[in-house]
C-alpha cells in the first residue's frame, strides 16, 4: 500500500505541523518534508511547554514537589503520584500501611483506565470519528467523579503522600467503584461494535506504523506500544513494586506492533486493570492510610535511588539523589512518552500524512509529560 | 474473487452495526449536565479555596499563627500578617490572605495545620475581573459567613 | 412600464423562492445536524438561543456576517474572492430544475439531470481555487485531494444514474419521477442507489469522505484561511449540495413527490418530496457522526476497485434486461 515517494528531490516541500495543530494534542511541532502527501522526513520539535519540572524539584523540599507530579502527566496523574512518593519512600525508608497500598493501587489503576479511555477517544478523533470520544468521556467522567469524591480534585490529584495517602476511601467509594466496573464491562462490547470491528477503522490502522521488537528495543519504547510489538514487558510484572505481586493479572501482548495492536493492547489492559481493582477492593484491609511516623520534614540520608512504575504510557522512572538536605540534589525523570516519540521519526518515513496522524494517536503522546 | 465479495459484505455489515449503535444512543437520555440550570453535587472532599473553620468557643478562627501552612506551601501563596500582644507575647492574627491565582490545591497546608483551623471550601463558582479578586482574605470571609 | 412576459415573472418568483429555500434549508440543516450530532453523542446540542436552541443558526449566521474577512499575505486575491461564490452559486442554481411537486418546478429542462451534474462539478473548481489561492499548504493539500476525489467519484455516480436513465429514456427530471409511478427505482435498481448514495457522499465531501477538510490532518483543509461570510458561503454551499444530493436521490430512486395522496397533490406532493430529501440528508448526518475518515489511497481504491466495476456491471445488466 505504501510504496513511498514516487520521485525524489522533486516537488519536495516543508510543512510545519504544529505547534498548534488539532492532532498533535498539545504543543508538539513536527517539521515534515513532504512529497505530495508522502512524508520523507518528520522531525519532532519539543520545547514549547518546557516548565523545568526537574529543576523545580531540586529547589524545593520533597513534599512540595507532589503537586508538580500531577502536572506532568495530566491524563493519568495518579500513576505519577505513585512514582514520586514511592521513590522518596524508598530513598528514606518510610513504611506504607497495607490499606494505603491498596488504596494507592485502586486509585492508580482507575487513573490508568481513565487515561486509556481518554486516549481511545482522542485516537479515534484523529482518525476522524467524532462520536467515540464523547462516549469514552462519559465513562471517564465516572472515574473522575469517584476520584474527586476521595481526593477533591478531578485532574491534578496530588493525592499520595509520603507514607500513605491523604484521605481514606469511604464505603461509598468502594460501592461506586464496583458499580463503575460493572458499567464499563457493559460498555466494552459497544466499543467493539462501534470501533474495533468497523471496517474503515480497521483499514486505517492495520499494518500502519509497525514497530518491530528490534526497533522498540533500540529506541527504548515501553508500555502498550512495546507490548503491541510482542515483548511482554510490564514493570508491574517484571520489576514489581508496591503490592502488585499479590494480584492476578495478565500482560496483554500484540503480535505485529501496528496501530491496531496498540489499540487492542490498551483495550485489553483496561480489562486487566479492572481485574486488579476488583481484587484490591475484595482484599482491602482495615487500618490507617498514613504511616504513623511519617516525618513532616524529610531529610533522607545521602544516597541515590531509581524507581520505576508502569504509567499509562510506559515505564516512568525517577532518579533521586539526596545529599542529606531537605531538597533533592538531583531529580531526573524518565518519561515513557519521550522514548515513544523518538521512534516517530523512523516510522514516518514514506508514509502518508493521514498515517502519521494515526501513528501519533496510537503512541498516546502527552506533550507536557514528554516536554517536562 | 470470493474474498473480494466477502470483504465487501463483511465491511458493509460492520458499518451497519456501527450505525445501529449510534442510532441507539440517539434515543437514549442525554448524560450531560446543563450547568447554570442544573448543578453537579460537589463532594465534601472538594478542594476549593481555603477557608477558616469556626471555633465554637470564640466564634473566631482557630489560627494561632504557627506559620506551618506558609512553610508547607509549594507556591508560597499564603501570606499572614500578625501582631504581638500581651504579656505572653502571643501572636494575634491580623490577616490571612491566600493568593488563589497561584494555589495548586495540593492540600499540604490543610494537612500541616494541626489545629484544623483551615479547610477547603466547596466554593467553585469563582469569577472575577481582576487578579485581586482572587486574593482571599480568610479573616474577613469568616466574619461575613 | 412595459408589461413583462409572464414566463419571466414566473422564473423571477421561483428563483427568489429557491434562493430563500436554500438559505432556510441550510439554516434548518445546520440546526438538525447539530441536534442529531448532539443526541448521538448523548448531549442536547444547542439549547441556549430560543426554545431548544432553534435560533442558534440564525445568530451564528449573523455573527459570520458581522465578521471581517481576513485576507492573508500573498494570496491570489481575485481567486480567493471568487472561490466561495463559486461554491455557493452553482449549488443554488441547480435547484431550478428540481421537481418538488408536479407543479412546483421552476423550469422543466429536457436536459435536467445534465444541467444539475454540470453545475455540481463546478464545486470541485471552487475548492481548487480556494485551496490554490489561499497560499497555505494545508489548503493546497486539501484542494488536491478534493480534485482527485471528485473526479474519481463522478464516474460511478454517472454510471449509477445512467442505469436509471436507460429505463426512463428521458433526461427531464419530471419524466423521471413520472416513470416511477408503478414502482420506485430503488426496488429495481438497489445497486445503483447504493453506488449513487456513496458516490454523492464523496462528491459533497461529507464524512467518511471528508478528506478535503480532514480536521485532524489538515486543520480545516481548503477553507483554512477563510473567515466570516466567505467561510459561511462554503458552509451554505455544502448544505445546499447535501439537499441537492437528497433531491436527486429522491427524484431518481425514491419516486419523487409520490406518496399517500394529500389534498392539492399538485402542490402538496412537495411535502413527500421534502420528507424523502430530509431522510436522505439525515442519513448523511448519521453517517458523519458514526464513522472514522477513510484514507486517501483507500478512497481511490474503493472507487476504482469496487464502485466502478459494480457500476459497470449494473449498467450492463440493465441494458441487457431492457434489450431483451
Amino acid at each position: 500500500m505504501n510504496q513511498g515517494p514516487a520521485r525524489k528531490n522533486e516537488h519536495i516541500y516543508t510543512l510545519n505541523m504544529g505547534p498548534q495543530h488539532p492532532s498533535t494534542h498539545g504543543v508538539l511541532r513536527i517539521i515534515l518534508e513532504l512529497d505530495g502527501e508522502y512524508i520523507i522526513t518528520a522531525e519532532p520539535v519539543l520545547g514549547y511547554i518546557h516548565r523545568m519540572h526537574e529543576k523545580m524539584g531540586e529547589n524545593r523540599p520533597y513534599p512540595r514537589f507532589i503537586a508538580n507530579m500531577s502536572r506532568l502527566d495530566y491524563v493519568g496523574p495518579m500513576l505519577y503520584n505513585h512514582l514520586f512518593t514511592a521513590a522518596v519512600e524508598k530513598l528514606s525508608g518510610i513504611e506504607v500501611p497495607p490499606r494505603a497500598e491498596h488504596v494507592r493501587i485502586i486509585t492508580a489503576e482507575l487513573s490508568r483506565v481513565a487515561s486509556h479511555l481518554l486516549w481511545m477517544g482522542a485516537f479515534l478523533m484523529d482518525l476522524g470519528a467524532f462520536t467515540p470520544i464523547l462516549y469514552t468521556f462519559d465513562d471517564r467522567e465516572a472515574i473522575l467523579d469517584l476520584l474527586e469524591s476521595v481526593c477533591g480534585a478531578r485532574i491534578t490529584f496530588s493525592y499520595f503522600r509520603f507514607g500513605g495517602v491523604c484521605n481514606d476511601i469511604s464505603a461509598d467509594f468502594i460501592e461506586g467503584t464496583r458499580a463503575f466496573i460493572k458499567l464499563l464491562r457493559t460498555r466494552f462490547p459497544m466499543y467493539e461494535k462501534l470501533v474495533t470491528k468497523n471496517i474503515i477503522f480497521e483499514k486505517r490502522v492495520k499494518d500502519i506504523g509497525v514497530i518491530t521488537p528490534e526497533m522498540a528495543r533500540l529506541y527504548g519504547v515501553t508500555g502498550p506500544a512495546l507490548r503491541a510489538s510482542g515483548i511482554s514487558y510490564d514493570v508491574r510484572k517484571n520489576e514489581p513494586y508496591s503490592i502488585y505481586p499479590e494480584f492476578e493479572f495478565e500482560i496483554p501482548c500484540g503480535e505485529n506492533g501496528d496501530c491496531f495492536d496498540r489499540y487492542i493492547v490498551r483495550m485489553l489492559e483496561m480489562e486487566q486493570s479492572l481485574r486488579i481493582i476488583e481484587q484490591a477492593l475484595d482484599k482491602i484491609p482495615d487500618g490507617p492510610v498514613m504511616a504513623k511516623h511519617a516525618p513532616l520534614k524529610l531529610h533522607p540520608a545521602p544516597g541515590e535511588t531509581y524507581f520505576t512504575v508502569e504509567s499509562a504510557r510506559g515505564e516512568a522512572g525517577l532518579l533521586l539523589i539526596s545529599d542529606g538536605s531537605d531538597t533533592p540534589y538531583r531529580l531526573k525523570l524518565r518519561t515513557p512518552g519521550f522514548s515513544n516519540l523518538s521512534v516517530l521519526e523512523e516510522l514516518a518515513k514514506g508514509i502518508l500524512l493521514s498515517d502519521l496522524v494515526a501513528i501519533m494517536g496510537s503512541l498516546d503522546l502527552v506533550i507536557p509529560e514528554i516536554d517536562r | 474473487m470470493i474474498k473480494y465479495f466477502k470483504d465487501i459484505f463483511l465491511g458493509a455489515q460492520s458499518l451497519l452495526v456501527g450505525l445501529w449503535v449510534t442510532i441507539g444512543y440517539m434515543f437514549k437520555p442525554i448524560v450531560t449536565v446543563q450547568y447554570p440550570r442544573e448543578k453537579n453535587k460537589i463532594p465534601p472532599a472538594y478542594r476549593g479555596h481555603l477557608e477558616f473553620t469556626r471555633d465554637p468557643e470564640t466564634g473566631g478562627s482557630r489560627c494561632v499563627v504557627c506559620l506551618r501552612c506558609v512553610q508547607s506551601c509549594p507556591s508560597k501563596c499564603i501570606s499572614i500578617d500578625w501582631e504581638i500582644k500581651g504579656e505572653k507575647r502571643k501572636r494575634i492574627l491580623k490577616s490571612y490572605v491566600q493568593d488563589f491565582t497561584r494555589c495548586s490545591q495540593c492540600g499540604l497546608c490543610v494537612e500541616a495545620c494541626e489545629l484544623g483551623a483551615i479547610r477547603f471550601s466547596n466554593e467553585y463558582e469563582l469569577v472575577g475581573f481582576a487578579k485581586e479578586d482572587f486574593y482571599f482574605n480568610l479573616v474577613k470571609m469568616l466574619e461575613k459567613r | 412600464m412595459a408589461l413583462l412576459p409572464p414566463e419571466f415573472i414566473r422564473i423571477l418568483i421561483s428563483s427568489v423562492l429557491i434562493v430563500s429555500f436554500v438559505f432556510l434549508n441550510a439554516m434548518i440543516l445546520v440546526y438538525i445536524e447539530r441536534k442529531v450530532a448532539g443526541h448521538i453523542q448523548r448531549r442536547p446540542g444547542p439549547m441556549e438561543v430560543g426554545p431548544h436552541g432553534i435560533l442558534q443558526t440564525l445568530i451564528d449566521g449573523l455573527k459570520l456576517m458581522g465578521k471581517q474577512i481576513i485576507f492573508p499575505d500573498n494570496i491570489d486575491k481575485p481567486l480567493f474572492c471568487i472561490a466561495p461564490l463559486l461554491a455557493f452559486v452553482p449549488a443554488v442554481v441547480a435547484f431550478v430544475v428540481i421537481p418538488f411537486s408536479p407543479k412546483l418546478q421552476a423550469v422543466d429542462l429536457d436536459m435536467g439531470i445534465i444541467f444539475i451534474l454540470a453545475l455540481a462539478s463546478l464545486n470541485v473548481l471552487a475548492i481548487l481555487l480556494a485551496g490554490w489561492s489561499s497560499n497555505n499548504k494545508y489548503s493546497l493539500i486539501g484542494a488536491m485531494r478534493s480534485v482527485a476525489q471528485n473526479i474519481a467519484y463522478e464516474i460511478p455516480m454517472l454510471l449509477s444514474l445512467l442505469a436509471v436513465l436507460f429505463m426512463t429514456n428521458s433526461l427531464s427530471m419530471k419524466s423521471i419521477v413520472e416513470a416511477q409511478k408503478p414502482l420506485w427505482f430503488i426496488v429495481v435498481q438497489p445497486v445503483a442507489f447504493l453506488i449513487y448514495f456513496i458516490a454523492s457522499l464523496a462528491e459533497t465531501n461529507r464524512a467518511p469522505f471528508d478528506l478535503p477538510e480532514a480536521e485532524s490532518e489538515l486543520t480545516a483543509g481548503f477553507h483554512t484561511e477563510y473567515g466570516g461570510m466567505a467561510y459561511g458561503l462554503f458552509y451554505l454551499g455544502e448544505y445546499a449540495n447535501m439537499v441537492m444530493v437528497g433531491a436527486i436521490t429522491t427524484t431518481f430512486f425514491l419516486g419523487g413527490w409520490s406518496g399517500p395522496p394529500l389534498p392539492y397533490m399538485e402542490y402538496s406532493g412537495a411535502f413527500w418530496f421534502l420528507a424523502k430529501v430530509y431522510f436522505i440528508v439525515f442519513s448523511m448526518i448519521w453517517f458523519r457522526w458514526t464513522f472514522p475518515r477513510v484514507r486517501f489511497d483507500q478512497l481511490m481504491n474503493f472507487c476504482w476497485k469496487i464502485m466502478v466495476p459494480f457500476g459497470l456491471v449494473n449498467l450492463m445488466i440493465t441494458a441487457l434486461v431492457l434489450k431483451i
